[in-house]
């Protein structure tokens, strides 16, 4: 991925690699983690955790109904119980089973998604999660993780563990820029300020915490000084930061590798709408299913870059 | 008390509760004015048998107890002969079972398990409890706990795929700990099984899943106190598939002699209810 690269990010592990090494190393110190795959443990990760601990992983095949109702019976049962498949399979095909035997009785299950976004590139569409933050932060209760590097990832896989109750994090195919040092210290809920700014605050999950931050540079030479929040968590948002941003600057950009229904930008707005109403923009894809193609030409084909979010800043501001 | 399993359950006995638990389902729903007391009757016998025979491993006096038996009711309209079953057990007042439905009551029309400690899965949409059920077993074996997992199923929920994916990981990790229920009324909402979606040769099914079945004559005791009796024996490799032959409405001729199944998700009220519950008690 080239995102990131102006400003000098280099390229760090993606996030699924993140998750999948911190899972493994959870299973060392936490005996009820127990993980449930859908036969894509190599794309997921899941398998590093597979290898520690074979008689803690479940292979359940291609089958993610199934996948999420035996980890709702393990979790039922005093585990707690990770599953994961792509982002798309897991959360299109198995969401009737996640609210009904995660949601609904609010097990101990946490549902990991990966080849999240477009970002995944060649295999095309139907591969893609793009709706998977809609489709998560509509079963009440559940929280909902996006890490937007690999270090960040790792902190976020271990909260998440933690954390009692239902939780989605969806991770990233490509090498994700790094955004954090080693071992940030974040909380679920709390909002990462990555860059100060007084004229309009830019609020981003993912990858595209980096094109923020890229976005941000591009707008200081143009005298536009942006804030740059890291908005991993969709849910429970951040209302406090969400607020602040409303009333210190001019108006805020969200910036997502997601439709534009339902996501972090639809989250964002009505916070803004209901506590603290300013001019709002939105980047992520609108109505659209995207396509096949290298993952550097698809974020800019879909203006998911740095420079789609400083074009809807200048909209916003009227610049 | 736990349930300890019994040598020889008494079948007069365990009869009287099973026309209890019916006429409390038909209660239930006709004082709801809503619910599926056909589909309770059909299952009086396996429900019965399980929870008053001695064969599930259970005390409702510890509901979170780590090493009880797991009973998932995956068929979940079937809920007012679960809830009958638990409170003649002693987990609640038989008085509060005709709360059914209501606001405020945890008795749902569909069992909650965060309303009702007892209910050890939120059921209601169909063909999941078999994979829930699968996880509890599994979960015994890591945790050398040496409790049973008891899935009661309808037949047309066989239609979902997720059985049939949950019934072949079942297989391969060789849960003998896990039992199927299928209570094969032959009826779901539209009309005969056979019509919607024809589920025949179904143990053939269950078999060639990887599965030991046995198949019954689901409202006579003796065949299935005998197949319960050999869900819990050790020596099996595989999980059990009890498919139970039963009459949709059981014990209440009106319903049965209905060749529509209009009685699906529909209670009978008033007299009608009063009648239907006289029949179960004496019939």
């Amino acid at each position: 991925m080239k995102i990131g690269s102006s400003i000098g990010l280099p390229l760090g592990e993606p996030t699924r690699n993140a998750f999948g090494e911190a899972l493994a190393d959870l299973g060392a110190t936490e005996p009820r983690l127990v993980v449930v795959d859908g036969d894509v443990g190599n794309s997921t990760r899941t398998e590093v955790f597979g290898e520690r601990f074979p008689e803690r992983f479940f292979n359940v095949g291609i089958a993610e109904s199934n996948m999420v109702g035996v980890a709702a019976g393990l979790a039922a049962s005093g585990h707690i119980a990770v599953t994961a498949s792509f982002a798309a399979f897991l959360t299109c095909n198995a969401y009737d089973q996640i609210r009904m035997a995660v949601g609904f009785p609010h097990t101990n299950v946490k549902l990991v998604g990966s080849h999240c976004g477009i970002s995944i590139g060649e295999d095309g569409p139907s591969q893609m999660g793009i709706e998977d933050l809609a489709l998560m932060t509509s079963v009440p209760g559940m929280t909902v993780l996006c890490p937007a590097d690999g270090a960040s990832a790792r902190v976020l896989t271990r909260l998440m563990v933690e954390r009692e109750g239902p939780v989605y994090m969806r991770t990233g195919r490509p090498q994700a820029p790094v955004v954090y040092a080693a071992a940030p210290e974040l909380a679920i809920g709390r909002a990462e300020r990555r860059r100060e700014g007084g004229d309009v605050t830019l609020i981003a999950c993912g990858l595209m915490v980096a094109a923020a931050l890229e976005a941000a540079a591009m707008l200081a030479a143009e005298g536009i000084e942006a804030r740059v929040l890291d908005m991993h968590t969709i849910k429970p948002l951040d209302v406090a930061a969400i607020v602040a941003a409303a009333r210190e600057t001019r108006g805020i950009v969200t910036a997502e590798e997601h439709l534009l229904d339902g996501g972090l930008g639809s989250a964002v707005a009505r916070v803004v709408a209901r506590e603290a109403p300013c001019r709002m923009g939105f980047v992520g894809l609108d109505n659209t299913f995207a396509m096949s193609g290298k993952p550097d030409d698809l974020m800019d084909h879909f203006g998911l870059n740095a420079a789609g979010i400083a074009a809807e800043v200048r909209r916003v501001l009227g610049a | 008390m736990p349930t300890a399993p019994a040598s020889t359950p008494d079948t007069q006995a365990l009869e009287a509760m099973r026309r209890q638990l019916a006429a409390w389902s038909i209660r239930m729903c006709a004082r709801a004015g809503s619910g599926h007391p056909s589909t309770c009757l059909s299952a009086s016998h396996l429900l019965t048998g399980l929870f008053f025979g001695g064969f599930l491993n259970y005390d409702v006096a510890r509901p979170h107890w780590p090493d009880r038996d797991r009973f998932v009711l995956s068929k979940g309209h079937g809920a007012p002969i679960l809830y009958a079953a638990l409170a003649e057990l002693g987990a609640f007042p038989t008085a509060d079972l005709m709360t059914l439905r209501e606001l405020g009551s945890p008795l749902e029309g569909h069992p909650n398990a965060r309303r009702l400690p007892w209910v050890e899965a939120s059921t209601g949409s169909l063909g999941q409890g078999l994979s829930i059920g699968l996880g509890m077993a599994l979960a015994a074996r890591l945790q050398g706990r040496d409790f049973r997992s008891w899935v009661l199923m309808g037949d047309g929920e066989l239609d979902e795929g997720q059985v049939w994916e949950a019934a072949m990981a079942a297989a391969k990790y060789r849960t003998a700990n896990l039992t199927a229920i299928v209570d094969r009324n032959g009826y779901q909402q539209t009309g005969p099984g056979d019509q919607v979606l024809p589920l025949e040769p179904l143990a053939d099914k269950w078999a060639a899943c990887g599965w030991a079945v046995l198949t019954i004559d689901g409202h006579d005791w003796p065949a299935v106190l005998e197949a319960l009796t050999q869900a819990r024996s050790a020596g099996r490799d595989r999980p059990l598939a009890i498919i139970a032959r039963t009459v949709k409405g059981f014990g209440v001729q009106r319903i049965v002699d209905d060749p529509g199944n209009k009685f699906h998700g529909v209670p009978l009220l008033g007299d009608a209810a009063e009648a239907a519950v006289r029949e179960v008690l004496q019939g």
